[in-house]
């Protein structure tokens, strides 16, 4: 093996339940330099470093092929801790950090110094005395030598900048002994421009130590600035090892994005149709969601009435964040217009009364009530906000059990949901046919607009391909809206009219589904076009 | 001007902090004044209480800076410690061989039961408090089955004195007075000061023997720890300082002059270090300051009214002794490793997975040193009522020792040894004076009674009420908490990123 | 062979072990000589008396605020309810002025104050749980001590002039148990007090099949808080608030406000704990006042979860089942453990035993299924 290299991950295969999630990928980091590792979401960046790290995941699921190597030589590391013993360390990017502690004691988690006293002679290092003065002195080294002099080692992490937690998460591993490798996992999705700035400051003065540095991150410029080489991933699978000095900002989004030809709905089925431009079915006005992972930060964008409307972009930077606010699940600011009527969002349910219906991401945390029937899962919305398949008692509304059971038969069949029978309860039912039931409860608002956020996350390529041309074909023979929102770029072009890239929770590029992939590659990374040309 | 809304802001926010405490204190004080009882009457009685029942509330004190909440299990301690009693009492041990003995037997049932408690919590993450409410109540109708049914009915026990008539069954009260009684209370200080100085003696000597063997290195506090127990021991011997200590009790006034003395002469040291070190003389400001203050406190006691009072009240001595000894127990434990690790523990469990600390154990470790420290707790508080009611001494003891431990300024998240000490203070005052208060406002002494009883519940659940507000302000409103944590409901799938 | 074995598994153990210990005692004290007869005529009438109890539970679980320790509300605002109607009933003399009718209209005054008090503090408890989210039964627990508690110093406060209430020759404060039997007491399960106060027509409220007793009045009455439950829990309402209850996130996508619903769960719970502990009285013939109501919650909770409850899903069978078992084995073990040990205290622990055990057991064991 080629020892120039600190690290190499070479052929490394995996698979979670017979899904291959990485195929034959390699990774190779010289000592002291900053690689980059550049790939979509679902790209298996996460699932390379969980090996890396040796987490119990892994293992559960069977473990991996192919072989890492560390300075050369063969190595197996089967736990994080066998991968903090071999000098590898990692900045998260939810911190590890806790606020009621000071910054000593957050840099030494763990790994507090002790003084041996005659009682922990005989019971063992748990009752060693803690020395804080070797501690505090040791925080006060780690953080100089990352040039954070302003940090008080002494004060107490809980009210300080989000920067300044990443230098102490930073200054953690760089305190520990023989570390020779450190991973950021998108360190500079949470900070501002300048602390960003900072921080790619202070990976230049680790990678001068000799301490390499693997550089998970989608902001394709701060590659540009930072990185020495990079390797670049898709779909699981290795597509180039290059030389930052030797590419350029497209060439890299290309690769990202690679050539996508596949179409998952037949052209027969899309066939041609008019949109006009002046008959808008939703728009957006200065639109904000606070909906935290996933906010939405000033976004305007008119969808025609009959479009296929999507939202792509990567994850965090906002897209989910849309849907989540229209229907009432987050706090939102700004104007949300449906056919010319602003919505008050702050009351619950103003979407699902003025002909919206949501299809969620989070099936089983939003779309579903998992212990309850299919019937009552299918008729609850149009239920609550319609008065639907009630009957009056009285002063009660009570449930119309026979016309909810024909509906839900009905709904059964059209969609193809397969199982026993209405009453059968969710939780039990496949991924596929619990989206399926998902869709049916918005279809039976029969909606005007219907949102379906993530429509094929987690189910099978047949139940994919049937969801999206069951949406093409309520698009085309009932005349909804349909906005779309999805991770999946390729489920996307095969359908949509327009598709919104969204980035940092704006909408960056409003493009065709047949513009090139690396325009595509681009607006994903949030690189505006006339940088790369 | 700057200084003195400096201090206006670091008043206000003392009282914000001590809310609880001082809104108690009012009342307590209210209710002192009420009651129109002789301060002589209630000293006595808060001092009796505080013999019975500080250390059972020290116990409380790690399971919550580990994270594990008000712990509702020291049921199980105290329940480990009766069977204890009444073992040694069957068998007819007594004094404070008997104590002893008691102590042996009560310690490794508690380390069993605090290690099963444990266990159950770590499956209940999230909701240990009220799992241990549940467990409390289960763990005393299973204690009540033992003593009802398997003593004498399984068991065959013959003891007319403990035995219900019938052959079958623990009586309802076991008469302490002759065996366990003031057992502990009654220990002489000069055998306390004789006791100490071998046991110093002892360690220093094995110790030495390590220094020799180069295991270990002999240092100045050992010296001197050597030195001034030798130097005590001496003292004792002087025929008034021997007189003075072969009683079993100490009257206030001498234990509070022997406390300012201790604290004193610990400032003047200080004070002579500090002119040694040749530091600035703004350092010396503080100790004389409080050598001041202790002269001031000294003073006080020559006010006849106080006086009185510190000549009236007696002390049992060795209790005292234990209670401090335990307030430097949590204060030590905290300061090591595992210290350490529980305070992490109870910040963050994933903090501390990740930083590989092992929770569980840590939690575990947590609830077996509390369930031992109760069952010790349970003991002294048994030995100075002097009658154990069989089926009723241990039912009420998580309430009122979490009770105190709230009023005393502490919160499911954050307790003191300070906040124990004043809460027992507090808590205990009012529960002697209500009675006497309601009776003078109500004419009717019940109504007292039941205040108490109300104050008790409801400063718990206001605590817990709290708590759960300033918790669920903080987290997402779904997939925390303790329904949410018992059906094993997460808010979201893992965002697979990346 | 695996139906049998999810057949287990959705019984579960300690269900299990209960039923079965339930059989062993009514064989054991059939065997023992004593009238099948009247132990079921006890065991039925326990049966009843605790039933609406336990419904209570339904709606706090649906609506998602779990086991609803603090049912000790809804219990002092119907004591609360039937000791200020039956004062009044007292000082407006009906019995001089209505006779029979006199007790109907004591009962009617009870539950109507009782409910209008539980109304409102089981909203104003509902409030509360909302802010608290995430501890609702730690917190309830002690909400639920400190109002009894509260009661305690209340009871003793009131001076009625009801001699049934009040304790002779003292002005102030009510007796620990009022006899209910000049009043409403029995009136809708003891034939003997039917027969005696009550016209012919109405003689069918509770009457004697041999040994059997039937408690017609009450068996109408709970039944039929059953069924309004069952009903409820078809309605729009009720079923916006089990889906509160299942899934916050899902019903407030929905466009349900999930906290108002949470609220009307906890105000509902409250009321037919109100309506369940006058019922209670009614059967058991006196009112029970100071801390005799204290554990009460935990037995409801129990039983509902004997009943094969969980802490987010309850159903009327759960009650009907739960209550049965639970109350049946207190019922029957008394006379056989008299009989066998003669430890007269043995089924009071028995109870503390199996109450908690089966508490402790559903909070451990839902978290393990989903593990």
């Amino acid at each position: 093996m080629d020892n120039q290299y600190l690290l190499s991950m070479s052929n490394i295969t995996k698979e979670y339940y017979g899904n291959r999630v990485l195929k034959n990928v390699n990774l190779n980091v010289k000592p002291g330099e900053i690689h980059a590792l550049v790939g979509e979401n679902g790209a298996g960046k996460s699932t390379l470093m969980n090996i890396l790290f040796g987490m119990p995941v892994i293992f559960s699921t069977g473990g991996f092929e192919g072989q890492i190597y560390l300075g050369g030589e063969p190595t197996t590391i089967d736990s994080p801790h066998t991968a903090m013993d071999r000098g590898i360390g990692m900045v998260h990017q939810e911190f590890m950090l806790i606020p009621e502690f000071t910054v000593t004691e957050n840099i030494k988690l763990g790994r507090e110094i002790g003084e041996h006293n005659a009682l922990s002679k005989i019971f063992g290092p748990l009752l060693d005395k803690m020395n804080w003065k070797q501690m505090s002195s040791d925080a006060r080294k780690a953080l100089d030598s990352i040039g954070m002099m302003n940090i008080e080692e002494y004060a107490k992490v809980a009210g300080m900048p989000i920067g300044y937690k990443q230098f102490v998460e930073i200054a953690r591993e760089i305190d520990k002994t023989g570390i020779k490798l450190l991973v950021f996992d998108e360190p500079t999705a949470v900070l501002t421009e300048s602390e960003a700035d900072r921080l790619l400051e202070i990976m230049r003065i680790i990678a001068n130590k000799g301490i390499a540095i693997i550089f998970i991150t989608h902001r394709l410029t701060e590659v540009m600035a930072v990185a020495d080489s990079m390797t670049i991933l898709r779909d699981g699978e290795f597509v180039a090892r290059k030389e930052v000095g030797e590419t350029s900002l497209a060439e890299m989004a290309e690769l990202m994005i690679g050539r996508q030809v596949e179409k998952l709905v037949d052209d027969d089925l899309l066939g041609e149709r008019k949109l006009f431009d002046d008959r808008i079915a939703l728009e957006f006005k200065d639109y904000y969601v606070d909906m935290p992972g996933e906010r939405v930060r000033g976004m305007d964008v008119k969808i025609r009435t009959g479009e296929i409307f999507g939202f792509g972009g990567l994850a965090g930077q906002g897209k989910i964040g849309i849907a989540n606010g229209i229907m009432g699940l987050y706090d939102t600011e700004g104007e949300v217009i449906a056919f010319g009527k602003t919505l008050d969002l702050s009351k619950l349910g103003e979407a699902l009364r003025n002909g919206l219906a949501f299809v969620s991401e989070d099936r089983r945390g939003v779309g579903l009530l998992l212990g309850e029937s299919i019937e009552r899962n299918i008729i609850f919305s149009a239920m609550q906000i319609n008065d639907q398949f009630l009957r009056r008692i009285g002063p009660m509304k009570i449930l119309d059990k026979a016309n909810a059971d024909k509906h839900a038969k009905n709904m059964i069949r059209l969609l193809d949901i397969r199982c026993t029978g209405p009453s059968q309860v969710v939780g039990s039912l496949s991924g596929g046919n619990q989206q399926k039931v998902c869709l049916a409860r918005a279809l039976t608002m029969v909606p005007k607009i219907l949102i379906v956020s993530e429509p094929t996350r987690g189910i099978d390529i047949g139940a994919k391909k049937l969801v999206l041309e069951y949406l093409t074909k309520i698009n085309r023979e009932l005349g909804t809206t349909i906005v779309m929102i999805s991770s999946e770029l390729v489920e996307l072009r095969s359908l949509c009219d327009r598709i919104a890239i969204v980035s940092e929770g704006k909408v960056f590029a409003i493009m065709k589904p047949d513009d090139p992939d690396a325009a595509y590659g681009l607006a994903m990374a949030g690189v505006r076009e006339e940088v790369a040309s | 001007m700057k200084q003195k809304t400096n201090v206006l802001n670091k008043l206000g926010s003392f009282l914000f902090d001590n809310k609880v405490m001082i809104a108690f204190a009012i009342i307590c004080l209210a209710a002192i004044v009420l009651s129109g009882s002789p301060m002589t009457f209630i000293v006595d009685g808060v001092f009796t209480r505080i013999t019975r029942n500080t250390f059972t509330v020290l116990a409380l004190i790690i399971p919550v800076v580990a994270g594990l909440g008000l712990n509702f299990g020291i049921v199980i301690g105290a329940i480990a410690a009766q069977i204890a009693v009444f073992t040694v009492v069957y068998f007819g041990f007594e004094g404070f061989s008997g104590i002893l003995l008691t102590v042996l037997i009560a310690t490794p049932l508690a380390v069993l039961f605090g290690y099963l408690v444990g266990k159950l919590f770590n499956r209940m993450k999230g909701a240990e408090m009220i799992a241990g409410l549940i467990l409390g109540y289960f763990a005393d109708g299973l204690y009540q089955l033992l003593f009802l049914v398997v003593i004498g009915g399984i068991i065959p026990v013959n003891n007319p004195t403990l035995i219900i008539s019938g052959g079958v069954g623990v009586k309802n009260t076991i008469d302490l007075t002759g065996n366990l009684k003031y057992a502990i209370d009654s220990v002489r200080m000069v055998d306390i000061v004789t006791v100490f100085f071998y046991a110093v003696l002892a360690i220093t000597v094995i110790k030495g023997i390590l220094h020799l063997a180069k295991k270990y290195k002999l240092n100045r506090g050992d010296l001197t720890l050597f030195v001034v127990s030798a130097l005590i021991f001496g003292i004792s011997y002087i025929p008034a300082v021997e007189r003075f200590l072969s009683t079993d009790r100490l009257v206030l006034l001498d234990a509070f002059t022997a406390v300012l003395i201790v604290l004193a002469i610990f400032q003047i040291f200080k004070i002579i270090k500090s002119i040694g070190d040749k530091e600035p003389a703004s350092a010396l400001k503080k100790p004389i300051l409080l050598l001041v203050f202790y002269g001031a406190l000294f003073g006080l006691t020559f006010i006849p009214a106080i006086e009185e009072v510190m000549l009236f009240v007696k002390l049992p001595v060795l209790p005292f002794l234990l209670i401090a000894g335990l307030a430097w127990f949590n204060q030590k434990i905290l300061s090591t490793r595992l210290g350490q690790n529980m305070r992490t523990v109870g910040q963050s469990l994933s903090v501390a997975s990740a930083s590989g600390i092992n929770a569980d154990q840590t939690r575990v470790l947590a609830m077996i040193i509390s369930t031992v420290l109760a069952s010790w707790g349970q003991i002294i508080f048994l030995q100075n009522i002097g009658t154990f009611s069989t089926y009723g001494a241990h039912t009420q003891i998580a309430q009122f020792a979490i009770a105190a431990l709230l009023v005393g300024g502490a919160s499911v998240q954050k307790a003191t040894n300070k906040q124990a000490i004043i809460g027992v203070i507090l808590f205990h005052t009012l529960f002697i004076v209500a009675p006497q208060a309601g009776k003078e406002l109500f004419n009717n002494a019940q109504i007292g009674e039941y205040f108490r009883v109300f104050v008790s519940y409801g400063v718990i659940a206001l605590s817990l009420a709290m708590h759960a507000w300033k918790k669920f302000r903080k987290d997402s409103p779904d997939g925390t908490g303790e329904i949410a944590a018992l059906s094993g409901v997460t808010a979201k799938e893992p965002a697979d990123g990346g | 062979m695996k139906t049998l074995k999810t057949l287990y598994e959705n019984i579960g153990l300690p269900r299990l072990i209960i039923a079965l210990f339930f059989i062993l005692l009514i064989v054991a004290s059939i065997m023992l000589g004593f009238s099948p007869a009247a132990l079921f005529s006890d065991v039925v009438r326990r049966w009843l008396m605790y039933g609406t109890l336990v419904l209570a539970m339904v709606p706090g679980i649906q609506s998602g605020i779990g086991l609803n320790f603090g049912i000790s509300l809804g219990i002092s605002s119907g004591l609360l309810g039937a000791v200020l109607a039956m004062e009044f009933a007292f000082v407006q003399d009906w019995n001089a002025l209505y006779g029979a009718g006199s007790p109907w209209m004591t009962l009617g005054l009870a539950l109507l104050l009782g409910v209008i008090f539980a109304a409102i503090v089981g909203t104003l408890y509902g409030m509360l749980l909302n802010r608290v989210k995430g501890s609702e039964m730690t917190v309830s627990t002690y909400v639920g001590f400190s109002i009894i508690a509260f009661m305690n110093i209340v009871w003793l406060s009131l001076s009625f002039k009801n001699g049934e209430l009040s304790w002779p020759l003292q002005g102030q404060g009510l007796r620990n148990t009022a006899s209910l039997s000049g009043s409403f007491g029995g009136l809708l399960s003891n034939p003997d007090v039917v027969q005696s106060t009550q016209p012919e027509w109405l003689h069918w409220l509770a009457f004697k099949v041999g040994d059997f007793t039937v408690p017609l009045g009450l068996i109408l009455v709970f039944g039929f808080l059953c069924f309004l439950v069952w009903l409820f829990f078809r309605s729009k309402m009720g079923i916006a608030m089990s889906g509160a209850g299942e899934n916050q996130l899902f019903t407030t996508s929905s466009g349900i406000n999930v906290d108002r619903k949470r609220i009307q769960g906890t105000a509902i719970s409250t009321v037919l704990g109100a309506v369940g502990i006058i019922l209670y009285a009614q059967t058991y013939g006196f009112l029970q006042l100071y801390n005799a109501p204290l554990m009460m919650g935990f037995a409801s909770v129990a039983s509902i979860l004997i009943g094969g409850a969980t802490i987010r899903r309850a159903k009327i069978s759960h009650v009907l089942i739960g209550t049965l078992l639970f109350q049946g084995i207190l019922v029957t073990a008394l006379p056989v453990v008299n009989e066998v040990v003669e430890i007269g205290t043995l089924p009071e622990v028995l109870r503390i035993i199996i109450s908690n055990g089966i508490i402790l057991y559903a909070l451990s064991k839902t978290k393990g299924e989903n593990q």
